[in-house]
């Protein structure tokens, strides 16, 4: 597989704090990879710098063989939830048309083949019966499940995902997670900031480990050894219970 | 003389009345992007830092509308500069910069003739509305409503999620400035109508009606527009047939309004809103 996307030496501060140091990387075209790591480790940071959402200090980031600003249209990226106004006055249908305007260009207005994209792509997360409904109406993971649909609605070879699975329901859970699984096979690249340690074996193939900077990169496995959880998070059984340690 | 009448046979009135409806008009569309990104603030901020620019237009003899925008559009772009080189928070950097331009305003203004002026420009004479004024003021109308609708996309874009809208490579900051560009010019086309002081009441009043109302932000900013004409109608009605500020009365009509819709609101109104509590707690009382 090809190296779709390399961090170099990246290095970024937040209002004069280090917030990230040397942190270097490749993933192939084709991973679905977590970024995990404690409170604090610089994780939405990296993925905000990577895109350009955060300028860095130092280093770069070449995806698809180019710098950001050259290929952003094949990026979508899903933000955290709490960055949303949810009162927002906007439907869901209409929320997820926004993910046709970047290829639409200025000036142009969506027509009824992107609404019915829109639609289509509401439905393969299955929230197409809650097309007509305000965004603030539904739950958690409802919420969630519109904003990937807006990110599939972006036609992106890419995706960026920042704590998809906070505050969401199981059934939400289970989508997200088969539709990523989905994207990958399509030959996708997805990149998803986790918070917590449970679960990052189901979900993903591979993980960053971080704490402000890079402990490890590999197969899920092979990160989740102890030694490197406890250089990244102080303490081995941080965020596990014994069950789950047992397994690995 | 009865209202409508006087309009049939008084000029004035007509131009009065043509540029108050249209300053609600335009009011409303842009007040709907002020309330939804947070900026209410923001525009009484701008609406008050025109007043250097009309004073010194005044003194050079051009028209006031480039003073004002060009002091309105600076204002702005000092208020950006300091609070993000500063640990300064956004409100307290406005609270700063748009009180330095009214007051240079003022200064400036006193310099310049008589009180009567300074009056006007903060409480707005719509009945003394020049010919030319009402041209300034739809051409303003006119070129805002067709931003407004070619950019509408973006504007959406960037008021619900800004981060989504710099991922994809549109320039928030270019689309912020575009907004205080179209906030100074409807101010100033408001100058008349309701004055500096009052058009901010103008720019929120309507539009948090309308957001009251609607769960689409085209039908919001209908709605909001709609609000800014019937209240610029009906205050021109009791400013006439009572003598009474057409600024103060047009933002009091605008207010009973949303008084109305903040109480009946038949998803987001106060009553509703006390009648599903209650049914929520007599449900409770049940089980």
């Amino acid at each position: 597989m090809s190296t779709v996307l390399s961090v170099n030496d990246l290095n970024v501060s937040y209002l004069g704090n280090q917030a990230l140091t040397g942190i270097s990387f490749d993933l192939d075209q084709g991973s679905l990879a977590g970024i995990i790591g404690p409170n604090g480790a610089g994780k939405s940071t990296l993925i905000k710098s990577m895109i350009g959402l955060i300028p860095s200090d130092q280093g770069n980031v070449r995806i698809l063989g180019e710098s950001v600003n050259k290929i952003r249209r094949r990026i979508a990226y899903v933000p955290q939830r709490n960055d949303i106004d949810w009162d927002f006055p906007i439907h869901v249908l209409d929320a997820v048309l926004i993910g046709t305007y970047p290829s639409l260009g200025l000036f142009k207005k969506p027509r009824k083949k992107d609404r019915e994209w829109a639609y289509e792509c509401l439905r393969r997360v299955g929230m197409h019966d809650f097309s007509n409904r305000q965004i603030g109406e539904l739950s958690g993971g409802q919420q969630q499940r519109v904003f990937l649909a807006r990110a599939l609605a972006q036609k992106a070879e890419l995706f960026f995902l920042d704590e998809p699975f906070v505050g969401v329901d199981i059934q939400s859970e289970e989508t997200i997670i088969q539709i990523l699984k989905e994207l990958q096979s399509e030959g996708k690249t997805i990149l998803v900031v986790h918070h917590d340690l449970s679960k990052a074996n189901v979900y993903f193939d591979e993980l960053v480990l971080l704490n402000k900077e890079l402990i490890a990169k590999g197969k899920v496995s092979d990160v989740l050894s102890s030694k490197l959880i406890s250089k990244a998070y102080g303490n081995p059984l941080a965020f596990m219970n014994e069950r789950e340690v047992n397994q690995l | 003389m009865n209202f409508v009448d006087a309009i049939i046979q008084y000029e004035f009135l007509q131009k009065a009345l043509i540029t108050s409806v249209m300053v609600g008009i335009i009011c409303g569309v842009i007040g709907c992007f002020i309330i939804l990104r947070g900026m209410a603030l923001m525009g009484d901020a701008i609406s008050h830092a025109v007043l250097p620019g009309v004073a010194i237009s005044y003194m050079l003899g051009i028209n006031f509308f480039f003073g004002a925008v060009a002091s309105g559009v600076l204002t702005s772009i000092a208020i950006g500069f300091v609070s993000q080189n500063s640990r300064l928070k956004n409100d307290t950097s406005i609270g700063i910069m748009f009180t330095s331009a009214f007051a240079a305003g003022i200064i400036l203004i006193t310099f310049m003739k008589s009180s009567t002026d300074l009056y006007h420009i903060l409480f707005g004479n719509v009945l003394a509305v020049r010919p030319s004024d009402m041209w300034v003021t739809l051409g303003i109308g006119l070129l805002v409503i067709t931003v407004v609708y070619f950019f509408y996309k973006e504007l959406l874009v960037t008021s619900f999620d800004p981060t989504m809208a710099s991922a994809y490579g549109l320039s928030t900051k270019l689309i912020h400035y575009l907004l205080m560009t179209m906030l100074t010019m409807v101010t100033v086309a408001s100058l008349q109508t309701v004055g500096i002081v009052l058009v901010v009441a103008m720019l929120i009043t309507p539009a948090a009606t309308a957001y009251l109302l609607t769960d689409r932000l085209t039908l919001m900013i209908y709605l909001a527009s709609g609000f800014g004409a019937v209240a610029a109608f009906i205050g021109l009605y009791f400013s006439f047939t009572y003598n009474l500020s057409s600024g103060a009365t047009i933002v009091l009509v605008s207010t009973v309004m949303f008084i109305a819709v903040f109480l009946m609101s038949p998803k987001y109104g106060f009553i509703q809103r006390f009648i599903r509590s209650r049914k929520i707690r007599s449900l409770e009382g049940e089980m």
